[in-house]
């Protein structure tokens, strides 16, 4: 090979690697449409209970702010992001975009001047969904109020704040469809994983994610975690050792409290008040596909019973007496004015971790203006370490007297120092 | 029966406290702080609301036991009948008291809200003091004189 072709083979080589990184790395903007323009009645009402299924306004609502005008910190292992304003505000929210830089935002998890979208937008999930919803949540969005709501800066890790490496990202994970429909399974059936899987982003956080925060394949709805709290396997759950029926599930979504199962709390907790307002189809379609998945594990196996000292299970019912009792013990009369629910069934306190029973103690449920409740009061500032791992380790005893947590101290040590 | 030490308004208490008695008794039946009021025992009304290290609690839910090493503040903190502090002056201005059962607690609700945010807007004080309830329903002039603190120019001076 002389010098000549050598030079050759070199810049052909360069150049195939340059177009490469052009098309990995490179998304053209796209033409910002100037007019908005408007949508029919029912058109927006469809796309209205879409963005409720798909909890837009949960992540791009920052408390105390304008609904969809972003401002909510995400933090994740990889740094803290911002969500932004999806108000029509042609500067800076979206009203500039067309139809189609918002599809391909939805599918492609690109914004319209080009630049990549971070992960913890749910593309993934949203590319699952049909034209004619895309296009109903466009035309409602489209249609409410602008407002000026500048995106705040990202705090995001080296190397995670380098955007166009979600290009790379996404060679690796983006690899969805919209769903088709199973004929061998029921109309309802069908509805509930298109809604848990397409606009629910149920995986989002009921899965467990690699280390590159993508959802990992082979263990779908397995469980995850977020915020500090547990999100529990969906899978297996009309077979558990406390099983879930599908009017309980349902009850459960709408944001109900259930008797045998307790009340949606933590990051689930708005969640399930989208639900509530949705119609109730919704959720039983959700109930029917989700109670349809099975677990490949067994029941954990049963440890040897190991009680708490006597001395802790003392502190532990006293403070349950005084604490807790007018809301939760065997007559309370909250149980009967207002459902609140017995513990020993609840899921918190049947749960493998202790996680979401001491994120409730601490947090509680926050009580809505103008609503009954269900909520109950933070006990973060009333009770010490000791006395909540004595409530918990009572409480356990009651309800799984098998096997106590074995990691209370350390897990509640972890949580006080998130919530700081 | 323990010997507890409590740190209220400032000032180190040491008592002899059964240790599941909750705070409110405490201070009520062995400081003489009665502004505090017992009003469900449940949680659900307010009216017993206390702030433990800036944060609000009902005091008929809270244990004294783990009170040692924090800092305890009723509405006696904030100033009194001749002399009441600028959030209590507001209330007064809002006539936002008609029995006057629930205030103390709405008082340090607020007060524990502007001390975090001194400048709430209606829907952020809504949210905070939805747990607090006042049976006269006096609400909207509660609201009313937290807002008026809330729109001040000059920025709440932390207690």
């Amino acid at each position: 090979m002389n010098r000549r072709t050598l030079y050759g083979a070199l810049l052909g080589a360069g150049v195939l690697a340059g177009v490469c990184a052009l098309l990995i790395l490179w998304r053209p903007a796209i033409e910002p449409v100037t007019v908005v323009p408007t949508f029919d009645a029912q058109q927006i009402a469809r796309g209205a209970r879409v963005a409720e299924a798909g909890d837009c306004a949960v992540c791009h609502t920052r408390p105390g702010g304008k609904h969809l005008a972003g401002g909510l910190p995400l933090v994740t292992p990889f740094g803290t992001l911002y969500t932004t304003n999806i108000t029509p505000d042609a500067e800076t929210g979206i009203g500039q975009w067309s139809p189609d830089a918002f599809t391909r935002a939805m599918r492609k998890g690109v914004a319209r001047d080009g630049h990549f979208l971070y992960p913890a937008f749910p593309y993934l999930h949203y590319s699952q969904m049909s034209d004619g919803d895309i296009a109903d949540v466009y035309a409602y969005l489209m249609s409410g109020p602008p407002v000026h709501a500048p995106a705040m800066e990202n705090h995001m890790n080296f190397p995670m704040n380098i955007r166009p490496l979600v290009a790379f990202w996404n060679l690796l994970f983006l690899h969805t469809d919209p769903i088709v429909a199973d004929p061998s399974r029921s109309e309802q059936w069908n509805r509930g994983r298109y809604l848990v899987d397409g606009a629910g982003h149920c995986a989002g956080c009921h899965s467990p994610l690699n280390f590159i925060g993508a959802e990992k394949s082979g263990e779908y709805l397995a469980g995850g975690s977020v915020d500090g709290w547990d999100a529990p396997s969906l899978l297996g759950m009309a077979v558990r050792a406390q099983p879930w029926t599908k009017d309980q599930l349902v009850g459960y979504l709408r944001g109900e409290v259930v008797a045998q199962h307790g009340t949606a709390a933590g990051p689930m907790r708005p969640v399930s008040l989208s639900l509530g307002r949705l119609p109730a189809t919704d959720a039983e379609s959700i109930a029917e596909y989700v109670l349809s998945l099975t677990s490949s594990e067994h029941v954990a196996e049963v440890t040897a019973a190991r009680q708490a000292p006597a001395a802790q299970q003392s502190l532990g019912e006293s403070l349950f007496a005084g604490a807790c009792a007018g809301c939760h013990a065997q007559a309370a009369p909250m149980r009967v004015i207002d459902g609140r629910p017995g513990l020993n069934q609840t899921s918190a306190l049947r749960a493998a971790s202790p996680r979401n029973f001491l994120q409730t103690v601490l947090q509680g449920i926050p009580a809505l203006p103008g609503k009954p409740g269900p909520a109950m009061p933070p006990f973060a500032a009333s009770l010490d370490d000791d006395q909540i791992i004595a409530l918990a380790a009572f409480l356990r005893a009651q309800s799984n007297p098998a096997q106590p947590w074995p990691d209370l101290s350390a897990t509640l040590h972890d949580l006080r120092q998130e919530a700081k | 029966m323990t010997h507890l030490t409590l740190n209220v308004n400032g000032s180190a208490h040491a008592l002899d406290l059964e240790p599941d008695m909750p705070l409110l008794y405490a201070l009520r039946n062995h400081l003489g702080l009665n502004g505090a009021k017992y009003g469900c025992g449940l949680g659900q009304c307010g009216a017993c609301t206390v702030l433990v290290n800036d944060k609000p609690v009902f005091s008929c839910l809270t244990p004294c036991a783990g009170m040692e090493g924090k800092r305890i503040r009723t509405v006696e903190s904030l100033g009194t009948a001749e002399e009441p502090g600028e959030l209590q002056q507001s209330f007064i201005e809002s006539q936002a008291a008609q029995c006057g059962y629930c205030i103390a607690g709405m008082l340090m609700r607020a007060q524990a809200l502007l001390e975090h945010d001194p400048h709430p807007d209606e829907e952020a004080i809504r949210a905070h003091m939805a747990t607090n309830l006042c049976r006269c329903g006096t609400h909207l002039r509660i609201i009313d004189a937290i807002s008026r603190i809330a729109r001040r120019e000059v920025p709440h001076e932390q207690q």
